[in-house]
């Protein structure tokens, strides 16, 4: 078990499973076919993802260092959040990027979105935690690796 | 209400509070709020007017911006100046499509468009032609002067904005783009600030010729991801003023270091305006360095998947403009395609080939003679955007070629040189 501490950006307490890339996550390359096939889970659709091309991280807590790419990155996670379809958590090693925030911020204010998201958490949490990882996040931006 | 913790003056407070009603409120809030994320002391008055938005496309599942945009033209709000937006998404003349492929985008996939667009011009949508990616180029005019405060969003536009025209604007998302037009200002950090215009990454070009400026942003982005490259050894080839040339590579290596990477601002030592001021005083005593030399060009190059069905199969579809080709670059390609023509005893491209630019610019050539040189070729000019394009899951089947590493990272297409493109549509080299 290994405790980690970030800044809370949106905060909830949640447990559950972790989705982890380790380079910067491309939203719009990501959530893109999932979404545009109105599918009911987001399979990654990021060709340059190593870590998480193919995998399904609806409902689950994605780690990862920033966002990258488009500056539909925002919209993105506020749709995928109206379509329930979005990540539970995002857990972010760095300081949280604009795209992301936006998204964040666009979900909560017109979604009434309940997504959690915790920033600055470090480069030992993202090294420490690996994808299937059982995690408790708490509400003031306590992450524990179960 | 949302408590801010940044200074807001007594018109922003009021707004925030709803005096200007719940749609302006929630505006408000959400800019706000972004900028608290990141510290911003206050909001700062946007000093360009014309805002520009990346998202042009009406694409049924984004159900958030159309209600958005309802509540907004519900309330009467408009953006303090014009806006300028990305391109549309369907040519049926120029970029054709068989009757499932149509019926899919326009019953299915762009079936909001017209309705969006009506709902864009209500907003403050410049006019019919400010569809582009490229908006800040002469001929579009929507063209910011350094030092210029902007709330934009599209990332290549962003970028170039900041880096060739030394404005300044944050990575803005879409809805925060518009949000920011709306206000007439925006949170003040990061690119806003000068400290954050500085660079964290030395970036030293050692390659024996000018690299692709596709490739060379590629990897730029996906080492620094978010920070700012000062990157010197490339003014040796592009000189040291902004012309035409540089003008085009500097838009293509921009967009591929935004799409490859998250990059809002780069500096090009002895080029772009901020370098030709301050030099090298704007890299941070803790930057870190890259080394880029052809190897580690073509190391990235042969990096890029395949992702076609059938790799082992010729294509059958050529892209190129994303983003949007300036006029020089228009005018440029068809003096190549028609030489190679020339050289292959071929009258016509072997293969569907379609140039993408702005539709002012798209005028402009046309009303040129060697408009009429590229038709013979038998490419075709449009000025949709070709990621909306591939977004059809019908044009899976196609074997799409382009010399864009944005439309790479967001497709299925395959990434070729500019010249393996030229050579596979003259027919000189099959691909």
């Amino acid at each position: 078990m290994k405790e980690f501490k970030g800044r809370v950006i949106a905060g909830g307490a949640w447990k559950g499973e972790a989705a982890v890339s380790h380079q910067g996550f491309n939203t719009l390359a990501s959530f893109q076919k999932s979404a545009l096939k109105n599918a009911k889970q987001v399979y990654v659709s990021d060709q340059n993802n190593k870590d998480l091309f193919g995998v399904n991280i609806t409902g689950k807590a994605l780690c990862l260092p920033i966002t990258i790419g488009s500056t539909t990155g925002g919209l993105v996670i506020q749709t995928v959040c109206q379509m329930g379809i979005a990540p539970s958590c995002f857990l972010f090693s760095e300081s949280i990027d604009s795209l992301a925030a936006s998204g964040i911020v666009l979900a909560k204010v017109w979604e009434n979105s309940d997504v959690i998201a915790i920033d600055r958490l470090g480069k030992e949490f993202l090294d420490t935690v690996k994808t299937g990882d059982q995690i408790e996040v708490k509400e003031d931006g306590t992450v524990i690796i179960l | 209400m949302y408590e801010p913790k940044m200074e807001l003056t007594l018109e922003q407070r009021e707004i925030l509070e709803g005096k200007q009603g719940p749609t302006m409120a929630k505006i408000m809030e959400t800019v706000v709020m972004f900028g608290d994320i990141f510290g911003a002391p206050r909001l700062v008055k946007v000093t360009h007017d014309d805002g520009h938005l990346v998202t042009s496309f009406g694409i049924k599942l984004l159900k958030p911006l159309f209600s958005t945009m309802e509540q907004i033209n519900e309330a009467g709000i408009k953006t303090k100046g014009h806006f300028t937006v990305d391109p549309r998404p369907i040519d049926y003349e120029n970029v054709k499509c068989n009757l499932l492929e149509k019926l899919v985008f326009s019953k299915i996939m762009y079936a909001k468009q017209e309705m969006y667009e009506e709902q864009m011009m209500k907003a403050g949508l410049k006019n019919k032609n400010a569809f582009s990616c490229a908006a800040y180029l002469p001929e579009v005019g929507n063209t910011p002067k350094e030092g210029d405060i902007l709330s934009w969003a599209e990332s290549s536009a962003v970028v170039y904005a900041n880096s060739v025209l030394g404005a300044r604007c944050n990575r803005n998302s879409g809805m925060l783009d518009l949000f920011g037009s709306i206000l007439g200002y925006v949170p003040e950090f990061g690119f806003i600030t000068d400290e954050g215009r500085k660079a964290k990454w030395k970036v030293i070009i050692k390659c024996k010729e000018l690299p692709e400026a596709q490739i060379l942003g590629s990897a730029i982005g996906m080492k620094v991801m978010e920070d700012v490259p000062y990157v010197i050894g490339l003014d040796k080839w592009l000189g040291h003023e902004i012309n035409d040339k540089a003008m085009g590579y500097l838009k293509d290596f921009g967009a591929a270091t935004a799409s490859n990477g998250a990059v809002g601002l780069y500096h090009i030592d002895g080029l772009t305006p901020e370098a030709k001021k301050l030099g090298q005083k704007l890299i941070r005593d803790d930057a870190q360095e890259y080394v880029i030399d052809d190897a580690e060009i073509e190391r990235v190059y042969r990096s890029y998947p395949i992702m076609w069905k059938k790799p082992e199969k010729k294509g059958n579809l050529v892209f190129i403009g994303c983003p949007h080709l300036t006029f020089e670059q228009c005018n440029s390609w068809t003096d190549r395609i028609v030489a190679g023509l020339k050289e292959t005893g071929r009258k016509k491209v072997v293969v569907r080939t379609i140039m993408t630019t702005a539709p002012d610019i798209a005028d402009k050539f046309k009303a040129t003679p060697k408009y009429q040189e590229l038709l013979a070729t038998g490419v075709k000019l449009t000025s949709i955007c070709p990621l909306m394009y591939t977004n059809n899951p019908l044009t899976k089947s196609r074997r799409i070629y382009t010399s864009s590493n944005k439309l790479r990272t967001y497709s299925n297409a395959r990434y070729a040189k500019d010249q393996e493109i030229l050579d596979f549509i003259v027919g000189k080299e099959s691909k």
